[in-house]
């Protein structure tokens, strides 16, 4: 089963993620002190080995709370990331989670989070009481790396009409398209209602494209 | 020190406020609405396209902008509530033998209540306006349906309802419903199987959702989450009342919470709503005509905290009667699974129900079938409140997902004084004013009828080869959130708050919009029946107005 990119932007625009300029990775970039002053931020001058680290660690995150059979999550994550990213508060809350989640890998299995295997990552994540946290915004660490990292790739996976067909439903709760999928006895097997519907909810090629936009 | 009036708000509420909004009264205004809910929307659209001066007064924020935040705070747990329901302003509290649960049944906003409902829209029936000479049970209405029949058709155009005349059970109806009516789902399909061998006739809902583009609104597309948000605005919600009243010149204050009406020397006229806004000012709006509209809890607190010397047990309580008979109506479910797939959970509505048994006598709470659209868990909701991941969880999702049905039902609560509203004196809200306090039970009679409810419902389930699972009934009933009858209507002063035009008995001027005003509640969903009182309502003050 293999995630899009389109994916990602069928739930971004069930989120109201749509259009709207230029996002880039290195949003999670820290303000540096020039940016600070314009208050601008991705433009391209931050430190870009920490905006792979937020992408990494959470498509490192991905990876175990995504079922194994999952292909095509790092295209998936970052494009979902990056959407989100353009909320500020979310993504610097969630730029400081999946940080505070790498930092405790290394305090606690001497190296990067996206560096462990997938047992180790799965184990850090359980010992630190994330699958059992309650999700909260500005919680203890584990309720806000359950609520920034966890459920937020969780709610990106399963509102997403690929992660919805493998439990068995085309059209999850969370974005535009089940009155035309109600009266069907089953799902269709063909993707080409999906594709539709995720360019028809959002402005794809805006999307798609903002993430490559300098 | 932070004022107590913003202290209630979330971050992204406050955000959306613009920095200074005047919330100063209209000088020379007609009419003055309280309430920005369907009846309150409705009632100032029309009166200010007749010319009137409108202005509302809105306890609760506008919600502009997309729906996608509320979308994500419903189906992601750790945020508020995606209406601001709950915080300081909200306070109240519950007695008798049934817990209330208030702030989940209400909006206080733009748009009302409507912002969360389902946007189930039926008329009552005929008997529900002529119970008690039928069956001896409940009241009479002063009006018959007959004579709120054209209102109804008005307002099923005003909220723009997709429906069929297919239900052989329902009033007589002069003309289709406004859009046609969203076909039956595939879950439909398989109880029909099992409605066509027991012989209960299925046949659609009505839905103020729009089927087709309607109203400046687009049809549905199914985001699957109508309640408690809509996010591509087929659903009506009031704002579109709202919208249309400030284009016809109306003035809508929001979070102007109206904490008293005060009446002229004779007591035969009300002159001014008293409001308190944001930054701490109470200002006074006076207006010729007053019209409540703030849902059958507030209208009955604001009344009682108008007391005054003329009036020690509040405004147009001479009957002793304001905030007596509180009604709701009552949930009945069940439900199980299939060895088949149900394809639950694409939309948020239901597509059939059945009205074959309203009318029964036996028992005689009218009582109404549903088939549900939306049986057993979301795939998205549970994965955000599991306790694993990865194949776990796609294991322990695939398990719960597919296969279920279920049938709810709305049950009638026929009015009883003992049932009210009143305000606690003890507790009081963040202005220091005494909080609404219900008081509810469920009758022995109510507990027969969703039992009758559910004897119905596991012969439809077992005549499918239905496993049932759960059960919803007399033990563990709960409120459908329709809180009815706290300023009933009536010819008599003294068994009623106000007459058949919806105006008090004791003031000239003070008008009542809202199911507050239902003598019974029947089993259907109030909002058509509120709209229509609404649209009638209107004529009668446009009348005053002119005069």
């Amino acid at each position: 089963m293999r995630l899009t990119r389109r994916d990602a932007i069928a739930v971004l625009a069930g989120l109201g993620v749509v259009g709207g300029g230029a996002v880039a990775v290195d949003q999670f970039d820290p303000p540096t002190a020039e940016t600070a002053e314009t208050g601008e931020t991705g433009d391209g001058g931050g430190d870009g080995a920490l905006s792979a680290t937020v992408t990494a660690t959470m498509t490192a995150a991905a990876a175990v709370v995504y079922p194994s059979q999952t292909e095509g999550v790092a295209d998936f994550v970052e494009t979902y990331v990056v959407g989100r990213a353009r909320d500020e508060s979310r993504r610097d809350a969630m730029r400081d989670a999946a940080l505070e989640l790498d930092a405790i890998a290394r305090d606690w299995y001497g190296d990067d989070f996206a560096d462990l295997s997938a047992d180790d990552r799965d184990s850090l994540l359980r010992e630190l009481g994330v699958a059992a946290a309650d999700p909260v915004a500005d919680g203890t660490v584990s309720e806000r790396i359950r609520f920034h990292v966890v459920n937020e790739l969780l709610y990106a996976f399963y509102a997403s009409p690929t992660g919805g067909r493998l439990v068995g439903i085309e059209n999850p709760i969370g974005h535009a398209g089940g009155t035309e999928s109600y009266q069907r006895a089953t799902m269709l097997e063909d993707d080409a209602g999906r594709v539709e519907r995720a360019e028809r909810a959002g402005d794809a090629e805006d999307v798609e494209g903002s993430e490559a936009d300098e | 020190m932070s004022n107590p009036a913003e202290s209630d708000r979330t971050p992204a509420e406050i955000d959306r406020m613009p920095a200074e909004i005047d919330r100063t009264p209209v000088e020379d205004a007609d009419v003055c609405v309280v309430g920005a809910g369907p009846a309150g929307g409705i009632v100032a659209h029309r009166l200010a396209e007749s010319g009137a001066s409108v202005v509302v007064l809105e306890a609760g924020p506008r919600f502009d902008g997309d729906r996608q935040e509320q979308l994500e705070q419903h189906l992601r747990p750790g945020l508020d509530d995606p209406w601001g329901m709950g915080g300081p302003r909200d306070e109240f509290t519950s007695s008798g033998d049934s817990f209330y649960p208030l702030n989940a049944a209400r909006v206080k906003g733009v748009g009302g209540s409507t912002l969360h409902w389902q946007g189930m829209v039926m008329r009552l029936h005929e008997r529900d306006f002529e119970l008690d000479s039928r069956h001896g049970v409940g009241a009479d209405w002063p009006i018959s349906y007959d004579d709120l029949r054209p209102f109804y058709a008005e307002a099923e155009r005003e909220l723009g309802v997709a429906g069929a005349m297919d239900n052989p059970y329902a009033p007589p109806r002069e003309e289709p419903h406004p859009l046609p009516a969203f076909p039956p789902s595939h879950s439909d399909s398989i109880f029909a199987e099992a409605c066509e061998r027991l012989g209960i006739d299925m046949h659609s809902v009505p839905n103020a959702r729009n089927s087709e583009p309607y109203d400046g609104r687009s049809p549905c597309v199914g985001y699957g989450t109508c309640k408690p948000v809509c996010p591509s605005g087929a659903k009506y919600t009031a704002e579109s009342h709202v919208e249309k009243a400030e284009s016809a010149g109306a003035r809508v204050i929001d979070r102007a919470r109206v904490r008293r009406l005060e009446h002229d020397s004779t007591g035969e006229r009300v002159v001014a709503a008293t409001y308190t806004t944001p930054d701490g000012e109470t200002h006074r709006q006076t207006a010729d005509q007053f019209v409540l509209g703030c849902g059958g809890v507030e209208n009955v607190r604001l009344l009682l905290l108008s007391e005054s010397e003329q009036y020690p047990d509040g405004l147009a309580n001479s009957s002793g009667l304001v905030g007596r008979y509180l009604m709701d109506h009552l949930f009945a479910g069940m439900g199980g699974r299939l060895d088949r797939p149900t394809r639950q959970n694409h939309v948020g509505f239901n597509t059939s129900e059945t009205h074959q048994f309203y009318d029964d006598a036996e028992p005689v709470n009218g009582l109404k079938l549903e088939f549900l659209n939306y049986a057993g868990p979301s795939p998205v909701i549970g994965a955000l409140h599991a306790d694993t991941w990865g194949d776990d969880l796609l294991g322990q999702l695939k398990a719960d997902y597919g296969t279920h049905v279920a049938m709810g039902a709305l049950v009638e609560q026929l009015p009883d004084e003992d049932n009210y509203v009143t305000i606690d004196p003890e507790t009081t809200d963040d202005l220091g004013d005494p909080v609404p306090a219900v008081h509810w039970s469920i009758d022995d009679q109510t507990k027969a009828a969703l039992e009758r409810a559910n004897e119905i419902q596991r012969t439809v389930l077992e005549e499918l080869g239905v496993d049932v699972e759960w059960a919803v009934g007399p033990d563990n009933t709960g409120p459908a959130f329709h809180h009815m009858g706290t300023t009933r209507m009536g010819d008599d002063p003294e068994s009623s708050v106000v007459n058949a035009e919806c105006r008090t008995h004791d003031l000239q001027n003070l008008w009542i919009a809202g199911s507050s005003v239902f003598p019974t509640g029947g089993a259907m969903n109030p909002t058509l029946t509120i709209a229509a009182l609404a649209v009638r309502l209107s004529q009668s003050v446009k009348q005053r107005v002119r005069n």
